[in-house]
């Protein structure tokens, strides 16, 4: 894995974007400003899910009239995260955080993942409720806490205070 | 001296902006929290905006959907100007010499000023009788606005 960040970040393509003046502060700038867009949007949902808001409305109806924003979010999210790993790859795999970061990515998928194929068959049983089924609403509040991880993770990715030495 | 630049200088030179200066850990952790409030000021500010376009939890009254709105807006928008301020205060000059803090500050007051003016009023209105323009028109410059203070809060960063 660690040969592999090697050779992309030996890239040109790589080294243009980290060494550029505008390319990487604009996506990295891109990548924060969507968290608005795309966690913003899932975080509302979530609070629906745990019964705290927007209690008048059924649950598929956030979720359904929000996906396309939230999901256009999302894959903003994904491409600008990407490209600011490929930016500057080695550097980023060996970082705590990057590492802390992906692997609650993966708790928040496999969450969400749960959800969908538990929960959401016999939705319109329970989606008027205003206090949602308890897995509903653990699966609500899981989604914020990892995601509230994954964005402090993100912002220590740039403060690399374990970092080897030997890198720079 | 100016006054406003004397005030800078004096909230770096305080104790707390020194605490925050030279401290390996606060800086980031309060960037943290500011950039949470982000997360959900942004989800507020969008689902009402989108709303308003007819966009969104289009089926949902609009002024129903501000007032739920309306508590996540003004906690977050309370944890960013606390969360705000504990950093300004630990690199207020360098600040004062930067045009993007300026920027995102004026983009800030009005921003504020619109959402619980203009933008409240016609959230709060029969939307009959407001008609779908102004509430898009509303939008539009909501948006504008919040932008503005996230790109120049952005901005800061790089200097």
């Amino acid at each position: 894995m660690l040969k592999f960040c090697q050779w992309l970040g030996d890239t040109p393509w790589s080294v243009a974007l980290h060494e550029s003046l505008w390319a990487y502060p604009i996506v990295e700038s891109v990548h924060v400003l969507t968290l608005c867009l795309f966690l913003g949007l899932a975080v509302m949902l979530d609070l629906r899910l745990l019964g705290v808001s927007f209690t008048r409305m059924p649950v598929s109806q956030i979720s359904r009239r929000l996906l396309p924003f939230t999901m256009t979010g999302f894959a903003v999210m994904v491409i600008s995260g990407s490209l600011l790993f490929y930016a500057i790859p080695v550097k980023t795999y060996l970082n705590i955080f990057f590492r802390i970061k992906v692997a609650t990515l993966i708790m928040a998928g496999i969450n969400a993942a749960v959800f969908h194929s538990t929960m959401e068959k016999h939705m319109s049983q329970w989606e008027n409720d205003v206090k949602p089924p308890l897995r509903a609403r653990w699966a609500g509040g899981l989604s914020l806490f990892f995601w509230a991880v994954i964005v402090v993770a993100g912002r220590l990715i740039a403060y690399n205070w374990w970092e080897d030495p030997s890198l720079h | 001296m100016l006054p406003v630049l004397q005030f800078f200088t004096w909230c770096e030179s305080s104790g707390l902006g020194n605490a925050i200066r030279e401290s390996k850990w606060l800086f980031p952790v309060i960037e943290c929290f500011h950039l949470l409030g982000l997360s959900v000021i942004g989800g507020a500010v969008i689902i009402v905006n989108l709303r308003l376009f007819g966009l969104g939890v289009s089926t949902q009254p609009v002024a129903q959907l501000w007032r739920e709105a309306l508590p996540y807006l003004r906690w977050s928008l309370l944890v960013m100007i606390v969360s705000g301020l504990l950093l300004f205060t630990s690199e207020a000059t360098k600040l004062y010499y930067h045009g993007a803090f300026w920027m995102k500050m004026g983009s800030l007051l009005l921003a504020i000023v619109f959402t619980f003016t203009v933008q409240r009023k016609v959230a709060l209105k029969d939307e009959a009788r407001v008609g779908p323009v102004w509430g898009k028109l509303v939008a539009i410059v909501s948006l504008i606005l919040w932008t503005g203070v996230g790109v120049g809060g952005r901005w800061i960063g790089f200097s």
